[in-house]
C-alpha cells in the first residue's frame, strides 16, 4: 500500500532523513518510535507532503503511484490522513463546516458531487457516535480553546469522516490524560479495518498498549535502525533508547 | 472634568500598530510552479469579473468644473432656483478648502479640472414595465448577476438602479406607496418633496463638512431618497445598485435616509464598476436621519474596480457617510469593501438622542496595490447612548489597509458606553496593517473598551487545510470567512452570500 523507498529529505540544506525504507501493507500497523529529534516527525510531514522539506532522493510510494509531484491536498484526496501532534485553530470555522468543506474537496477531486446536505448529516452524526464525541462540540471553531484531549480526539474524528487509506498518528498520545487516551485509542481501533492501514509515531510504549502495532521500528537520527515485533516496543521502554544509541555508535 | 481614560490603559487616545512581514517562504515558490499555468489562467477570466464596459450612448458634460458647469448640472436636473444656490454655495465652499492628506493612503491626487461631472444614459426613459428598458442595460445587469427578472422574483427586494447617475428603473414603488414610504431618485425627491430634502440635505453632513463632501454638494449628480412615516415599518430591503460606467466620468451619489419616528428600513447598497485604466473618482455623501425610537440598518457591498495587479487604475473611493440618532434611535452600518484603488471612508454615529444605539461592522479587504483607510465615528451626544465597532481589516498582496476610528463622549453624555474589536489578517509578506483608534472622553461616567488583535494566516493553518484535501485558495477563503463571521452575520442573507463570494473573488491568487 505504501511503499517509502531510500527517502532523504532535508530542510535548510540541513539533512533529517538518510535513507527511510518501509513497506506498509493493507491491514497493518507499524509504530515507529525513536529519541527526540530523530526525524519521526519530519517523516511524517514529507509523507504527507509539506513544502518546507526538499526531497533530496528517494520515493514514496502510494499504491504504485510516486507521490513526489503530488501537492498536500492531492495526497489527501489519494487516500493519505496525518493526525497532527498540535492540530492547528482557525477561528470562526466550526468543525462541521471544516469537515462540509474538505469531503467536499475530496469528492470534486474524484469527479463526485457535493454530498448531500442530510447525507453529511448522517455521516457526522454516525462518526461522533461511534467516537462517543458530545454533538455541541462540533459547532465550536476548529481547535480554538480546545483542551489537549479534545484536538486529539477531534483529528480522530477527521479520520473517521475522511475515511482515508492510510493514517499517519504523529505522536497523538502527547498531552494526553490516561482517559483520553483510551478514548482516543479505542476510536482509533474502530477504525481499523482490513483496508486501511496505520502508521502510529510515539515516543512511549504506553499508546502501543491499546493501539497494538504488528511492527516496531526504531528511527535514530534519519534511518531506521531496528525493525521488530511488538516485543520491540517492551524492550525500549525498558532499557530506554540509549542501547540503541551506543549500538549504532559502533 | 477632563478625561481620557479608556478601561485598558493600552488603548490610550493613539495607539498605532504596523506589522510588515517580510520572511520568505519556500511554501509559495513551489506552490506557484504548481499551479502556475492554472492561476494564470484564472487570472485572466477571473481577474475582474465585472470588468466589461457598457456601449450606451449617453450626453457626458465637457471635462471641468465652474460655477457654470454647476448651474448645467442643477439645470440639467430641472432643479428649483433654491437647490441651485445651495449647489453654488458648496462650490464656493469647496474652492477655498484643501484635499485632506491625514489619511494614510497616497496616490496622486486627481486633477479636478480633468474630469467630466455629468453622463447620463441618453434615452432617460420612465419606463412602466421592464421590456421598455434597453436591452443592453438589461444585458449589463444579467451579467451582474442582478437581472431585473430576478429581483423581481426575489421576494421583497425593491430596486433603485442607478447607472451613471441617472436612476433609470424604481420597481416595487406601488408596494411601497401604499404604505407611505417614499423611495426614488434624489433628483424626484428634489421635484417632488422639496420640504423634506430642503429640511433633511445637509442636516447630518453639512455642505462644507469636508473636501470631497464639498464637492458632492456641489455636483452630485444623482442618488437615492427614502422617507419612511411616522411608525412604519419597511416591509423590505431596500436596495440600490451603483455602477460607474463611463471612461473619465466621476461619480458623485448623493443619499438621503430618513426614517420618521419609531420606523424602520434595512437599505442595501451595492457596487460594481467595469475596469478602467484611468483612475475614477467616487466622492459620494449618505445622510441617514433616524427620528426617535427609529432604527435604520445600512449595508454596503463594495467592489468598485481596484486597480490592476501592478496597482494601474482602479476606483478612488471618497465617501462621507454619517447618521443622526434622535432619542432612542439606532443606527447599524455594515460594509463589505473589497474594492476600490484607495478607500477612505468613515460611516459615522452622532448619538444624538439619550439611549441611542450606533453601530459599526465592517470587513475590509485590500490586495496588490490598494489602500484603505476605513473605519468609523461614534460622537455621544446623549445620556446612555451605547456604540459598537467590529472592523476586520484583511491584507493581501502589497496592499495597506488602515482602521481609523474616532470614539468620542462628550461632558454632558452621561453613562456613554463603547465596544470596538479591531482584527487585522494579513496574507503574504509585502502587505501592512494599521490601526489608529482615538478616544475622547469628556464624562467620567463612560465606559470604552477597547480590543485589537493581529494575525497572520500561517503556513500551518494552510498546511492543514490541505492536509484534509483542502486546496490552498479554498483555505484562504474558508480561514478569511471564520475571520470575518462576526460581521458577515449582520448582513442580510442575500447580501451575505454575495458578500462571501466577493471576498473569494478578491483574494484569488494573494497566496501563491
Amino acid at each position: 500500500m505504501l511503499e517509502i523507498k531510500d527517502l532523504h529529505a532535508s530542510v535548510d540544506n540541513k539533512e533529517i532523513l538518510k535513507g527511510i525504507n518501509l513497506v506498509v501493507k493493507p491491514g497493518e500497523v507499524h509504530a515507529i518510535m525513536g529519541p527526540n529529534g530523530s526525524g519521526k516527525s519530519t517523516l511524517a510531514s514529507v509523507i504527507a507532503g509539506k513544502d518546507e522539506f526538499e526531497v533530496t532522493k528517494g520515493q514514496v510510494i502510494l499504491e504504485g503511484h510516486d507521490l513526489a509531484d503530488d501537492a498536500p491536498e492531492a495526497r489527501a484526496h489519494k487516500g493519505i490522513f496525518l493526525s497532527f501532534q498540535y492540530p492547528i485553530e482557525i477561528p470562526g470555522v466550526t468543525v462541521t463546516n471544516f469537515m462540509k468543506t474538505a469531503i467536499n474537496e475530496c469528492r470534486k477531486a474524484r469527479g463526485q458531487e457535493d454530498m448531500p446536505a442530510n447525507e453529511m448529516l448522517k455521516l457526522i452524526k454516525e462518526k461522533a457516535e461511534l467516537l462517543k464525541i458530545d454533538r455541541k462540540f462540533l459547532s465550536r471553531s476548529l481547535n480554538e480553546g480546545f483542551s489537549g484531549g479534545e484536538k486529539k480526539r477531534n483529528e480522530i474524528f477527521q479520520m473517521a469522516m475522511l475515511e482515508p487509506k492510510i493514517s499517519i498518528l504523529d505522536e497523538t498520545d502527547s498531552g494526553l490524560d490516561i482517559d483520553a487516551l483510551r478514548i482516543v485509542s479505542d476510536g482509533v481501533n474502530k477504525l481499523r479495518t482490513k483496508d486501511n492501514a496505520l502508521v502510529v509515531i510515539t515516543h512511549y510504549q504506553r499508546l502501543l498498549e491499546y493501539i497494538v502495532p504488528d511492527f516496531v521500528h526504531v528511527l535514530y537520527n534519519g534511518k531506521i535502525v531496528k525493525s521488530g515485533g511488538p516485543e520491540l516496543a517492551l524492550e525500549l521502554e525498558e532499557k530506554g533508547y540509549d542501547w540503541i544509541k551506543q549500538e549504532e555508535a559502533v | 472634568m477632563y478625561l481620557t481614560t479608556p478601561m485598558h490603559s493600552a488603548a490610550a487616545v493613539v495607539e498605532r500598530v504596523s506589522l510588515y512581514n517580510d520572511t520568505h517562504h519556500p511554501l509559495k515558490k513551489r506552490k506557484m510552479a504548481y499551479t502556475e499555468e492554472e492561476l494564470k489562467k484564472e487570472l485572466e477570466t477571473k481577474e475582474y469579473e465585472y470588468g466589461f464596459y457598457t456601449d450606451i450612448e449617453s450626453e457626458t458634460f465637457p471635462k471641468g468644473l465652474s460655477e457654470e458647469i454647476v448651474i448645467a448640472i442643477s439645470k440639467k436636473k430641472e432643479e428649483p432656483e433654491w437647490m441651485t444656490q445651495w449647489r453654488l454655495e458648496a462650490y464656493r465652499g469647496w474652492l477655498e478648502m484643501k484635499e485632506p492628506e491625514w489619511a494614510n493612503v497616497n496616490y496622486t491626487k486627481p486633477n479636478f479640472q480633468d474630469i467630466s461631472y455629468y453622463s447620463a444614459p441618453n434615452k432617460k426613459p420612465k419606463y412602466d414595465s421592464i421590456d421598455e428598458v434597453d436591452p443592453e442595460l438589461l444585458d449589463t445587469f444579467k451579467r451582474l448577476g442582478i437581472s431585473l427578472d430576478e429581483q423581481k422574483l426575489l421576494a421583497g427586494v425593491a430596486v433603485d438602479i442607478v447607472v451613471d447617475s441617472v436612476s433609470v428603473a424604481t420597481t416595487f414603488k406601488k408596494t411601497l406607496g401604499e404604505k407611505g414610504i417614499i423611495f426614488c431618485s434624489i433628483s424626484e425627491a428634489i421635484r417632488e418633496h422639496p420640504e423634506l430634502v430642503k429640511k433633511h440635505l445637509g442636516s447630518v453632513i453639512p455642505r462644507k463638512d469636508n473636501y470631497y463632501a464639498a464637492l458632492n454638494a456641489a455636483v452630485f449628480s444623482d442618488g437615492s431618497f427614502c422617507y419612511i412615516p411616522k411608525g412604519v415599518r419597511c416591509p423590505m430591503e431596500l436596495s440600490t445598485y451603483f455602477r460607474i460606467n463611463q471612461a473619465g466620468t466621476g461619480q458623485f451619489e448623493r443619499t438621503l435616509v430618513i426614517a420618521d419616528e419609531g420606523s424602520y428600513v434595512s437599505y442595501l447598497e451595492g457596487c460594481t464598476a467595469p475596469s478602467r485604466d484611468e483612475n475614477q473618482l467616487h466622492a459620494a455623501v449618505v445622510e441617514l436621519v433616524a427620528m426617535d425610537h427609529a432604527e435604520i440598518k445600512y449595508s454596503t457591498v463594495q467592489n468598485w474596480y481596484p486597480g490592476n495587479k501592478e496597482g494601474k487604475g482602479g476606483v478612488y473611493n471618497f465617501v462621507t457617510k454619517r447618521g443622526i440618532c434622535e432619542n432612542y434611535a439606532k443606527i447599524s452600518w455594515t460594509q463589505v469593501e473589497t474594492g476600490s484603488a484607495i478607500t477612505w471612508k468613515y460611516p459615522s454615529c452622532v448619538l444624538k438622542g439619550d439611549h441611542s444605539i450606533g453601530e459599526f461592522y465592517s470587513i475590509a479587504v485590500t490586495n496588490n496595490f490598494q489602500q484603505a483607510d476605513t473605519g468609523t465615528k461614534m460622537i455621544h451626544l446623549g445620556k446612555n447612548t451605547k456604540s459598537t465597532i467590529i472592523s476586520k481589516g484583511i491584507s493581501a498582496g502589497k496592499s495597506q489597509n488602515s482602521y481609523r476610528g474616532l470614539v468620542q463622549v462628550a461632558s454632558r453624555a452621561e453613562n456613554a458606553r463603547n465596544f470596538s474589536q479591531c482584527d487585522s489578517l494579513l496574507m503574504g509578506d509585502l502587505c501592512g496593517a494599521h490601526t489608529f483608534p482615538y478616544i475622547e472622553v469628556k464624562n467620567k461616567t463612560a465606559q470604552i473598551e477597547h480590543e485589537a488583535t493581529t494575525s497572520k494566516i500561517g503556513e500551518d493553518q494552510i498546511f492543514y487545510c490541505n492536509q484534509r484535501g483542502i486546496s490552498t485558495e479554498k483555505a484562504i477563503a474558508l480561514i478569511v470567512n471564520g475571520f470575518s463571521k462576526e460581521v458577515l452575520n449582520k448582513l442580510p442573507m442575500e447580501f451575505a452570500v454575495e458578500a462571501q463570494k466577493l471576498l473569494e473573488i478578491s483574494l484569488e491568487g494573494s497566496v501563491g
